[in-house]
């Protein structure tokens, strides 16, 4: 009989209920639960801390001690399923949606799906910015199928509210948050620059378009137009330029006749 | 191997100081799963330190100690980490932290029975297996007994080591939280350790609170090294002769200089010894 | 415009981008960032690490749990009022 398994099932289900895993004792026996309270404690303190770590600018818009409550209706809900910390919390946003005491804060979502990005853009592989040179010559030998690979790390989210804004006012020494007139549809690009400098830029549509169709593998051609489509101004100078200049684009290649955009 | 001096755990936040300043310091120790990220800052300072330093992996993720079989993938990519970093040692917890696809992140503890020394054993040669390397296993800080456990801690962990091959890495305040919570003489803990085993030693800080029976100690990493746990680890290296030996401070983390006070310590407890004396003599 | 100018004008795009563009810069060292970090500036991202050590921060009850968030959000002016998107009369 697999006495073990009954055994972590019974001590997993306690570390939530409190009651005591069978055969769990000390020497002064009426001291149990105090004693497995430390692991119960353990447990919740590490989780908690975890997603202080993951949302600092939630843990500001609602205070710590709704986030620690919030936190642990999230580990309820939504447990680690893996051995490493960083990639917890995906569930963040959906949680926050879902969740009935932030209904009057439906921009929350959003701020979590930006420290979602920034963790992972943290950790993102790495890879050198193209020589300007060598992107200069490809352009003059190509400029129509010439495809450019954007930085790991790079990611554009579009969220409901003006959550790059609101993200960072709760940065320490931050600007003041949008004023009610400017709040609208927000779309931002989340990137490593070097070894560690994560950045959260807010984006006009026409440059979230481009720079999400350089993402999807589109022609640099292409993009102009996806960009030109959102009927927003748009600049190719300014846009190339920003991301040239935060060594985002990190290599280029010519994509051959026939395969423009279609997935492999 | 590592080397036979005192080393620190590595934190992010001290690495400026490491970086600038010639230390004294036999060993980082990381833990591994902060290391498992594709690449960014983290794995730029680790090379960093690497060309400086002896490297100690540390893993906390694995549950060796749970009922469920190893997580393959993990297994993997501890694989990758030693096999990028060629740490001169790998070490895990006698502990589980995971059950049925869900992570506690802590270390349980476990009965030791038969049927558990079976399952740890199996899931230490796997590991030694994938890494192709000899591992180190920690001995637990503990708050609570189990009735079934039928085997003692220091019998159970020898027969670990004889069953696999894997060394031990004693944790001398693991030692003393565990056998002050539970009302036993740390000595006589460490008269029945299998001591030829120990590869490593853990330094570390521990809280203290009251109980109407008696003190309750947790190990939160958090504050210097306490006097007994001091007085047993001259007495274990006295035994020993030198062994690697690790300030661990993982909570309210102090200023640099304190932290490496409490590593210089444990160097001139090592210095002291008879061999020590010796070595430097010829 | 043909399909030739179309190119020609990407081409004097990619090419004005590079003139404009000072060279990407190694963005700070390594030092500065744990630096920054420190002083409570959130730019590192790291997220959580691992946890193996106890702790007797009493973190495992929530017997303080309060239904009304009571951080900056409190203070924010949106279109809706002050705090909350949710009409105030629910």
């Amino acid at each position: 009989m697999p006495a073990h398994r009954d055994f972590a099932q019974a001590f997993r289900q306690g570390l939530g209920t409190g009651r005591l895993p069978p055969g769990l004792t000390a020497p002064a026996p009426e001291e149990a639960a105090r004693r497995f309270a430390v692991y119960r404690n353990n447990v919740a303190h590490g989780l908690i801390q975890a997603l202080r770590a993951r949302f600092p600018a939630i843990e500001r818009l609602v205070g710590p001690e709704f986030f620690a409550a919030m936190a642990r209706e999230f580990i309820r809900a939504c447990p680690p399923d893996g051995p490493i910390l960083q990639r917890w919390g995906g569930a963040m946003p959906s949680f926050l949606q879902e969740f009935p005491p932030v209904r009057g804060l439906p921009y929350l979502a959003d701020i979590a799906r930006i420290e979602i990005a920034r963790g992972q853009a943290y950790h993102a592989a790495d890879a050198e910015p193209v020589p300007p040179e060598k992107l200069r010559a490809a352009a003059l030998k190509a400029p129509d199928t010439m495809r450019l690979h954007l930085h790991p790390s790079v990611r554009i989210l579009h969220l409901a509210c003006p959550g790059g804004a609101i993200w960072a006012a709760q940065q320490p020494g931050g600007p003041p948050p949008p004023p009610p007139e400017d709040w609208g549809p927000q779309s931002v690009l989340i990137a490593r620059r070097g070894w560690h400098e994560v950045t959260v830029t807010v984006l006009a549509a026409s440059d979230a378009a481009f720079t999400e169709a350089i993402l999807a593998g589109k022609s640099f051609a292409q993009a102009v137009r996806k960009a030109q489509e959102t009927g927003k101004k748009f600049d190719p100078v300014s846009a190339l330029s920003s991301l040239l200049q935060a060594g985002l684009i990190t290599g280029e290649t010519v994509i051959q006749e026939g395969d423009q955009g279609c997935p492999t | 191997m590592l080397p036979a001096r005192p080393g620190i755990g590595f934190k992010p936040e001290h690495f400026p100081a490491i970086v600038q300043t010639r230390l004294d310091l036999g060993f980082l120790e990381v833990h591994a799963e902060n290391y498992m990220g594709a690449g960014g800052l983290p794995h730029r300072m680790l090379t960093r330190l690497r060309q400086d330093h002896a490297l100690s992996v540390h893993g906390v993720g694995l549950s060796i100690g749970g009922p469920d079989p190893l997580n393959e993938d993990h297994l993997a990519r501890l694989r990758a980490l030693c096999d990028r970093y060629q740490p001169e040692s790998f070490s895990e917890h006698l502990a589980w932290a995971s059950h049925g696809g869900e992570w506690m992140h802590d270390l349980l503890p476990l009965p030791y029975t038969g049927e558990t020394l079976d399952i740890v054993c199996d899931h230490i040669d796997r590991v030694q297996e994938v890494l192709g390397r000899r591992m180190l296993l920690e001995n637990p800080a503990s708050y609570v007994l189990f009735e079934q456990s039928d085997i003692a801690e220091t019998a159970f962990l020898a027969e670990v080591v004889r069953r696999t091959g894997c060394g031990l890495l004693l944790d001398i305040n693991n030692v003393f939280v565990s056998c002050v919570n539970h009302r036993t003489d740390p000595r006589a803990y460490l008269a029945d350790f299998p001591l030829e085993a120990v590869a490593e030693i853990h330094l570390a800080g521990h809280a203290t609170e009251d109980l109407p029976s008696g003190p309750l100690l947790i190990d939160d990493h958090g504050a210097p090294v306490a006097e007994p746990v001091w007085a047993l680890y001259a007495e274990t290296v006295s035994k020993l002769g030198a062994l690697p030996s690790l300030i661990e401070w993982d909570n309210d983390l102090p200023p640099f200089e304190d932290l490496m006070a409490e590593a210089a310590r444990a160097g001139r407890i090592l210095d002291a010894l008879p061999q020590a004396r010796h070595a430097r003599a010829s | 415009m043909t399909k030739t100018d179309t190119a020609l004008s990407l081409a004097a795009a990619i090419t004005c981008a590079i003139a404009v563009s000072a060279p990407a810069h190694a963005a700070g060292d390594m030092e500065k960032c744990y630096g920054v970090a420190l002083a409570g500036q959130n730019d590192c991202a790291a997220g959580p690490g691992t946890t193996c050590a106890g702790t007797s921060t009493m973190d495992y009850q929530g017997n303080s749990w309060k239904y009304v968030p009571a951080g900056t959000c409190v203070t924010m002016e949106t279109p809706k009022g002050m705090g909350s998107l949710e009409a105030m009369d629910s």
